[in-house]
């Protein structure tokens, strides 16, 4: 799959470009090279049975594989507008994490209170002054729609908010640092319905700030959440394009008979 | 599987009936369970009841408060003193040597077994750390006094030849392991997703562990101060052999002095006759002991918490 796959692709502009990307834990392959781009502001989904690489390709824009020895990237991921390769040797991958962040699969706030764990990212950067952090502290909540539910207990821990509250807790510690892109590893699998359908709303609002990126297991909310999916299978990426047509009018017949439940 | 007779059918409930053998058994072994539970609560309680009897004795010869505020601790002379402190000082005095030495240096040890080293690093390095837990204490006694004294001289020309300086700095590292080691586990134990989500913020490793995996191991960490203090405050060994016996209430570990401990050591060992005051007084010693070390064992539990784990 050398060639571009993408469909309908000059619609916004890209804010990242994934080349001739291909991911080693080691010996395995995990993912077999990816191409394709992520447009600027829009919110772009990854689906694809278990273990097919979606999650994987997803920390490799965070240089997350990094942390642990022997994984190796081959290829490129440009962002734009530096036009920089975010893998290449010479890139710091915490000046990356810094300028892409990512929310997890589990809620994993810090054994801290919901103001610091706000304003961890400020804080390992070196922001001090209470009035810049009080500011980013409370943007951030209003941002993750959660400013209303805890501005009267800033100072309380964390831990002792719902599932759903602390997951927009860790939405708000990702937006607290302005990043580029927010990468969200399936993060509504953890929460029941009606926390999930407001995390599928805040994402839907967010993507007027930031670019998304948004691995999921759950096909209906790809629908309803992305302008663009991406279909993933054994490490390769079949078939990326707009959501509505990859849903509607899929070209490849593998990515049609999963998203129409025969297969997955 | 053959066809069952009406006699077999009319006999199946029995199948389903209750099982003596079975349930005795099962009573047995939650007894045997329970009684051998119960054992190490009633030593606990038949020691603390020997202490408390025993001081009784003490303290109908001696008033409290005279044993709270008397300076000095010479019930073995003709003009005998019983007051505490001399021995509570030296006890302190020798256990914050040790503190200071162990607890930065125990939880540096653990930030870097648990956040930095890699893998073989581990493997070699936790066994080694172990083994200086597993040496004999008397061992590390005459090191105090034979090795780490002469070498304090060096430095420090007026230091006697018994000090808690000395016996504090040996303690110090023979305590160094459990602190470690404790603390250690408390880190590893912090799941990986916390540390990737502080990762993700752009944090660097140190910032990770210094700002996420040790308040998330709080109350490990804690737990493991609280075991290393215990463990300097009832060691007996190292400042019965290095710190000198004379009980001294001194706050400067340059000075020689006696602790608790090295003193119920000294009596236990001398031939005074039993039941009279001196020898009674080990147990008023002992009592005051076990009181410190139930004081830091609250505290540690009342940190615990406070500051409990939830992921």
């Amino acid at each position: 799959m050398h060639e571009s796959i993408v469909t309908n692709a000059a619609l916004t502009q890209y804010k990242s470009e994934v080349r001739d990307l291909s991911f080693y834990y080691g010996e395995f392959n995990a993912l077999k090279n990816i191409n394709m781009a992520l447009h600027e502001k829009q919110v772009t989904a990854l689906i694809g049975p278990s273990g097919c690489g979606k999650s994987t390709f997803l920390r490799c824009f965070n240089r997350m594989h990094d942390l642990y020895p022997g994984n190796r990237y081959v290829g490129d991921i440009i962002l734009h507008p530096d036009n920089v390769n975010i893998l290449a040797s010479n890139v710091d991958p915490i000046e990356v994490r810094m300028r892409i962040s990512m929310v997890f699969q589990k809620p994993n706030p810090f054994p801290k209170s919901i103001y610091e764990n706000v304003a961890y990212g400020l804080r390992v950067r070196g922001v001090r002054q209470r009035a810049v952090l009080d500011e980013k502290v409370e943007e951030a909540l209003r941002d993750a729609a959660l400013w209303d539910e805890v501005k009267d207990r800033l100072n309380q821990l964390a831990f002792n908010l719902s599932g759903g509250q602390q997951q927009r807790l860790c939405i708000a510690r990702a937006l607290a640092t302005d990043p580029e892109i927010l990468l969200f590893d399936e993060p509504t699998s953890a929460l029941d319905p009606i926390a999930t359908a407001s995390i599928e709303e805040l994402i839907t609002d967010l993507k007027d700030k930031v670019t998304i990126l948004i691995v999921t297991h759950n096909m209906q909310q790809a629908a309803r959440v992305s302008d663009y999916t991406a279909y993933m299978y054994l490490g390769e990426l079949i078939e990326f394009g707009v959501t509505d047509t990859i849903f509607i009018k899929p070209k490849n017949k593998q990515t049609e008979d999963y998203i129409t439940g025969r297969f997955g | 599987m053959t066809a069952k007779s009406t006699a077999e059918i009319n006999h199946q409930p029995r199948r389903l009936g209750y099982s003596y053998r079975r349930n005795l058994r099962e009573r047995f072994i939650e007894t045997l369970l329970f009684l051998t539970a119960f054992a190490s609560v009633a030593i606990t309680l038949a020691i603390m009841v020997m202490l408390v009897k025993e001081s009784f004795v003490f303290f109908q010869h001696v008033s409290i408060w005279d044993f709270l505020t008397d300076t000095q601790w010479t019930p073995l002379f003709d003009d005998a003193h019983y007051g505490i402190l001399p021995l509570v000082s030296g006890t302190l005095v020798s256990s914050a040597v040790a503190l200071l030495v162990a607890i930065p240096l125990g939880t540096i040890i653990a930030i870097y077994l648990s956040e930095f080293a890699p893998f073989t690093v581990r493997e070699i390095a936790k066994p080694f750390l172990e083994l200086l837990g597993g040496v004999p204490t008397i061992v590390y006694g005459y090191f105090a006094l034979l090795f780490v004294t002469p070498l304090l001289q060096k430095i420090f020309p007026e230091l006697p030849g018994f000090s808690l300086l000395s016996a504090g700095l040996v303690m110090g590292i023979m305590i160094i392991p459990y602190v470690s080691s404790l603390s250690e586990d408390a880190m590893r134990a912090v799941p990986m997703s916390m540390r990737e989500g502080s990762y993700a913020m752009g944090a660097t490793r140190f910032q990770t562990a210094i700002r996420v995996v040790m308040p998330a191991a709080y109350s490990g960490i804690a737990a493991a101060y609280i075991l290393g203090i215990s463990r300097a405050v009832g060691e007996t060994m190292v400042v019965a052999v290095a710190a000198g016996m004379q009980p001294n209430l001194t706050w400067n570990p340059m000075e020689p002095a006696a602790t608790i401990t090295a003193y119920i050591v000294q009596v236990s060992l001398g031939d005074l006759p039993h039941g009279s005051i001196g020898y009674q007084t080990i147990f008023a010693a002992g009592f005051t002991l076990l009181l410190m070390t139930l004081t830091f064992n609250i505290i540690g539990h009342v940190l615990r918490k406070r500051y409990r784990e939830i992921y």
